[in-house]
């Protein structure tokens, strides 16, 4: 296949697409932790919240996430800012506007995979941890989230397939993308089928190397499952 | 922030105008997906290798690229080749409006067919053999067993599918196609009110996606009802030693 000295664009797309892929991965998980304990928490508001979030976000296409951070982020930080006496114009650029649309989209549902999770616990793990004299947030961190990647690994790789799927979207906004890249070759070299091809063979590299990861990912959360190779 | 709702009630009917062609394009390749799916999820459930690999690259390919790489595929690419651009199909494929519908139908073609393999996979073996035993060949199980049972069994994660291609259906408006948000981009193009628009279109995608989830739960209804079956409960002063537990359950 013959890339007319585009390749190293592509490259530099295909590495834009796992940066915004890994920063919305990390921040989704932090939404989809507070959602999850949002939702499983004594507090009705802070449920109602929760569930207002995952119903809204779940329903919305996140192409229209992505258009509305985008054009109407900046419109509605400024208003935030002037609360605070700020009037400067501040502006979105479009890997802040993907990453905050594809965390948020993410958050959602992974707060379902983590309330999963987390109601597969026993409770009986919660007392012990506070039995051994740990406040709550630790018995948190070193009881109870060790044994929620467990179980949340496998759909957490699902969702973070989609993401990367979704980063592609990005690319609409102007975010200099792997789909965004082979648009500019294209635009030189009037070659939209050879282009678009190889951006698709460079997103199933992508999702299979995910795959393997998730599943590499799997085995080391869960060293029971390791004992009784035959 | 200036919020203004007369623009949101101005322009709301273009909206729907909008909301109207983004339902038919989720319906029309909703339906040409299923009758693609339907042959591929049988292939691919079948035990041997030859017809599993084709089926199998395809599913492959379609779930593991991003929707957009495939509608620009389709749009753009095809164009690059004069073979097609000469054919009989070039007024079709020259026009958004098809190449869209053609992205979505292989795209949720992919992903239902994944669905109704496991469906397949999930009917009980006794049935098959009920039916293999009353002497039914292949075509009759397919048409009288399995596809019946696929059906009750793929609903509920169908009805999934559907939401993902209405969520996925905005991606029309990138190759010029008007639907829901395609409308929303050009209205505020001439208005500059991203926030109400966005907002606007946001509340008829929830409102669309409201009413296929009560569809769906319906069809639940109606075509799994032996799972909401309930036996009416013994009279509380019945005689103990009379009681079944499997039908006494609160």
């Amino acid at each position: 296949m013959d890339l007319q000295g585009f390749g190293h664009l592509l490259i530099s797309g295909t590495w834009m697409t796992i940066q915004l892929a890994l920063s919305s991965l990390l921040v989704g998980l932090v939404f989809g932790l507070i959602g999850a304990a949002a939702k499983l928490s004594k507090n009705p508001l802070a449920r109602w919240l929760a569930t207002g979030y995952t119903t809204l976000v779940r329903g919305l296409p996140e192409l229209l996430l992505v258009l509305t951070i985008y054009f109407g982020g900046s419109q509605l930080l400024m208003w935030i800012a002037g609360w605070f006496g700020y009037t400067e114009y501040i502006e979105i650029g479009p890997f802040v506007a993907g990453v905050a649309a594809l965390s948020i989209a993410f958050g959602a549902y992974a707060t379902e995979v983590f309330r999963m999770a987390l109601l597969e616990i026993p409770k009986g793990q919660w007392e012990s941890g506070l039995a051994c004299g740990m406040s709550t947030l630790r018995t948190f961190f070193r009881i109870i989230l060790p044994q929620v990647w467990r179980l949340a690994i496998p759909g957490l790789g699902n969702l973070f397939q989609v993401l990367l799927k979704d980063t592609a979207l990005v690319s609409v906004v102007g975010l200099n993308d792997i789909m965004r890249q082979s648009q500019v070759a294209i635009s030189a070299t009037k070659e939209p089928f050879t282009f678009f091809m190889v951006a698709a063979c460079i997103y199933l590299l992508l999702t299979a190397a995910t795959t393997a990861f998730t599943m590499f990912m799997e085995r080391v959360a869960n060293p029971a499952a390791r004992g009784n190779r035959a | 922030m200036t919020w203004e709702w007369d623009v949101i009630w101005k322009y709301f009917p273009r909206l729907l105008e909008g909301a109207w062609l983004t339902m038919e394009l989720v319906l029309i390749s909703g339906l040409i997906g299923i009758a693609l799916a339907v042959p591929l999820a049988l292939m691919r459930a079948s035990s041997r290798t030859w017809v599993k690999a084709l089926p199998f690259a395809y599913i492959y390919f379609f779930r593991g690229t991003p929707l957009l790489v495939q509608i620009f595929l389709v749009y753009y690419g095809a164009s690059q080749f004069e073979a097609v651009r000469e054919s009989l199909l070039w007024p079709v494929l020259k026009q958004p409006y098809w190449c869209a519908i053609i992205a979505f139908s292989l795209n949720t073609a992919a992903y239902s067919a994944e669905l109704f393999r496991s469906a397949i996979q999930a009917i009980p073996t006794g049935e098959i053999e009920a039916a293999e035993a009353m002497g039914m060949s292949k075509s009759v199980q397919i048409r009288r067993i399995i596809m019946p049972r696929a059906f009750g069994i793929a609903l509920p994660a169908y009805g999934n599918e559907v939401i993902l291609m209405l969520k996925g259906s905005a991606l029309a408006s990138t190759i010029t196609l008007l639907d829901l948000t395609g409308m929303a981009r050009t209205i505020i193009a001439r208005t500059y009110t991203p926030l109400e628009m966005f907002l606007a279109a946001g509340f008829v995608y929830l409102a669309i996606s409201a009413l296929i989830i009560a569809l769906f739960r319906f069809m639940e209804y109606r075509f799994n009802r032996y799972q909401y079956y309930h036996h009416s409960n013994t009279p509380d002063d019945l005689d103990p030693q009379l009681r079944d537990p499997h039908i006494d359950q609160k």
